[in-house]
């Protein structure tokens, strides 16, 4: 057992900090305010290597790890999180099942644009009527021959209105169930394909969450992603994945909060002293503390499970669980603690509490993150 | 073109602190990072590299084992080659023997076309290493260099070079010493892949000792060295000052002679 990072994911650590509290945090009030996709720092991520961490380099990505990758949308998320979940979804939403189930040509035709943020990423799983139950998929893929027809509507898109490429899954065979789902590599200029209403959101207000419309969409052929049927085990193993990064997004919201309020408990003085002095507010701080160290342990396991190539699925349900709580247990504190400035929307606290509560209902609600973990309690 | 930047790792001084007592600095818990000035020297020869890729940058920096981490980060943000020259002789060193270190390690390092330095380090603040080492090798050296442009026979080099008042124009041939301010570049990050690389068995970092390099070994060290830190201290913060507002004059200058008498300073 070993808990000491290694060189390079101190150093990963150490570079996304100085970009994120350069180039991120200036912004990070104003996009949300603005409602604003911060797409002059994407593309500065894409150059740093930060849109394709986990990947080898011969596709374009960076060589690193998962732990990597964690660090990585930790420390965007500390300062913003709207920054985080972009590299989130990307990475391992749509990067992620591309590397893992397709083919060369696929991954030489996407992989190296992606992986260097030339090109971002979403993915296209929930429907109206198909969150949690992806069973219930109602867009249709049809085999037209020498093409795929996609006709149907998937919401809640994260990165929706500024992503290149899409990773969607449709009905090839509705009587199959679950094993009629497949999956689909989409391009955003594709006939019939289009981007419906971009949502007004709670927080995490500088990502671009929308709708994707598929009216007579035309695939090409050799776009299926893995085999045909294939699709509901690809969105699976990609959620077990991308909750390393929305678990991460967590951490880094919850890291962030707790230093902006060590800082402000050292300034603020009352009653003659600074509330770093007050013994029940310290205990408030140690009670933060470990639940937001402990959340990152889940976390680096969790990934470091997917790097040794272990099952880790029930590892990142109970990370991603864990951390979202963590999240808004840490930024409700940390805005009570901060008093009426942390109501204020000139402090950042708001901002994050806000933003923490999406941790605990995307890529899984926390009561589906406890059926994951349950299921493989009584398998 | 071959570019050798001369770098030193130092406690972030922002968060440094000294022992009331001892008078020495508080090294524990201290984050250590390259040297800002030095990273503008990096940064500088990373901009001639980008120009002409053909370039090979090579840093050389003396210090503890430690400090090779500073040359994975230069490694990591473009450089190709570190070299540490670490060894117990040395420790101790003031800028006369860290320079004859310096000059002989770099001369070990083999043929150059320039070499850049940061102006100074901020722990020390002296600004001596860098033409000391310039001396030492009869190189021509242009200090505080705010704007560089090399031509493209990467031979002929104009350069800025900071004055109090505003700045002078210089012309000089490589190879040469320049030692390089913070207006002149703003530094880039590391990236992963180069973070990736720097980590890897397959990243060029050399460590020497002195017998490495071949240095006289009177010339460095504790002993050999001519200046000594007699005391470091913190300066008592100053109280903030105050501003007097009156009308006219003379109303102020009566305000003024009533709150020197109240301090007691006439």
């Amino acid at each position: 057992m070993n808990f000491q990072l290694t060189k390079e994911q101190e150093f990963v650590r150490k570079m996304v900090r100085e970009f994120a509290e350069a180039e991120v945090e200036p912004i990070a009030a104003d996009i949300d305010k603005e409602h604003r996709f911060p797409v002059e720092n994407v593309a500065k991520m894409g150059k740093l290597g930060l849109m394709g961490v986990p990947f080898p380099k011969e596709w374009g990505g960076a060589g690193s790890d998962h732990i990597s990758y964690a660090i990585t949308v930790e420390e965007l998320s500390r300062v913003c999180a709207t920054t985080g979940v972009i590299c989130s979804a990307h990475t391992s939403l749509c990067v992620w099942p591309i590397w893992t189930y397709g083919t060369d040509e696929q991954k030489k035709k996407y992989l190296p644009g992606l992986c260097t943020g030339k090109k971002l990423g979403a993915f296209g799983l929930t429907e109206p009527n198909a969150g949690s139950d992806a069973s219930a998929t109602q867009t249709k893929a049809v085999d037209m021959g020498d093409h795929w027809l996609l006709n149907g509507a998937k919401v809640f898109i994260t990165n929706g209105g500024y992503a290149d490429v899409f990773v969607v899954t449709a009905m090839t065979d509705k009587s199959a169930g679950t094993r009629g789902i497949s999956a689909f590599i989409v391009e955003k200029d594709y006939e019939g394909f289009s981007i419906g209403k971009t949502e007004d959101k709670m927080g995490i207000c500088g990502s671009s969450t929308t709708e994707l419309i598929f009216k007579d969409c035309v695939v090409p052929k050799e776009n299926l992603l893995g085999n045909l049927g294939q699709g509901f085990k690809i969105a699976l193993s990609t959620l077990d994945g991308g909750r390393i990064g929305i678990a991460s997004q967590a951490l880094g919201i919850a890291q962030g909060a707790f230093d902006v309020t060590v800082e402000y408990m050292k300034s603020r003085k009352q009653f003659g002293k600074p509330l770093s002095r007050m013994q029940a507010l310290q205990f408030d701080m140690a009670e933060m503390k470990t639940r937001i160290e402990a959340a990152r342990l889940l976390i680096y396991r969790a990934a470091n499970m997917k790097d040794k190539h272990l099952p880790y699925g029930q590892e990142s349900a109970m990370a991603k669980y864990f951390a979202a709580e963590t999240a808004m247990y840490v930024t409700t504190k940390a805005v009570q603690l901060h008093g009426g400035y942390g109501y204020m929307r000139d402090y950042p606290l708001e901002r994050m509490m806000r933003d923490a509560k999406i941790t605990e209902i995307y890529e899984g609600t926390t009561e589906v993150q406890k059926i994951v973990i349950a299921a493989s309690i009584f398998k | 073109m071959r570019i050798i930047v001369c770098a030193k790792q130092v406690p972030d001084t922002s968060e440094v602190k000294i022992d009331p007592v001892k008078k020495t600095i508080i090294r524990e818990g201290v984050p250590s990072i390259l040297n800002p000035d030095d990273a503008n020297a990096l940064e500088e020869a990373l901009k001639i590299k980008d120009q002409y890729p053909d370039t090979k940058i090579s840093v050389v920096t003396m210090g503890p084992p430690q400090a090779k981490d500073m040359l994975i980060e230069c490694i990591a943000m473009g450089a190709d080659e570190g070299v540490l020259l670490s060894d117990r002789a040395v420790g101790g060193s003031d800028t006369w023997s860290t320079s004859n270190a310096l000059a002989a390690t770099i001369r070990k390092m083999g043929p150059y076309d320039l070499i850049f330095a940061g102006r100074q380090a901020i722990d020390g603040d002296t600004a001596q290493v860098g033409p000391q080492i310039a001396e030492k090798l009869g190189l021509p050296q242009v200090t505080y260099v705010m704007d560089f442009s090399i031509d493209p026979n990467q031979k002929d080099i104009t350069v800025k070079r900071q004055l109090e008042d505003g700045y002078e124009e210089i012309r000089i041939q490589a190879p040469c010493m320049l030692t390089a301010i913070k207006e002149l570049n703003t530094p880039r990050y590391m990236t992963v892949n180069g973070i990736v690389h720097a980590c890897s068995p397959e990243a060029d970092i050399k460590v020497w000792n002195a017998k490495d390099v071949e240095v006289d070994l009177a010339t460095v060290g504790l002993d050999a060295s001519p200046t000594n830190v007699y005391r470091s201290f913190t300066p008592a913060p100053k109280p903030p000052g105050i501003k007097l507002e009156a009308d006219g004059e003379k109303e102020l200058a009566k305000l003024l002679l009533l709150k020197l008498k109240e301090t007691h300073a006439i």
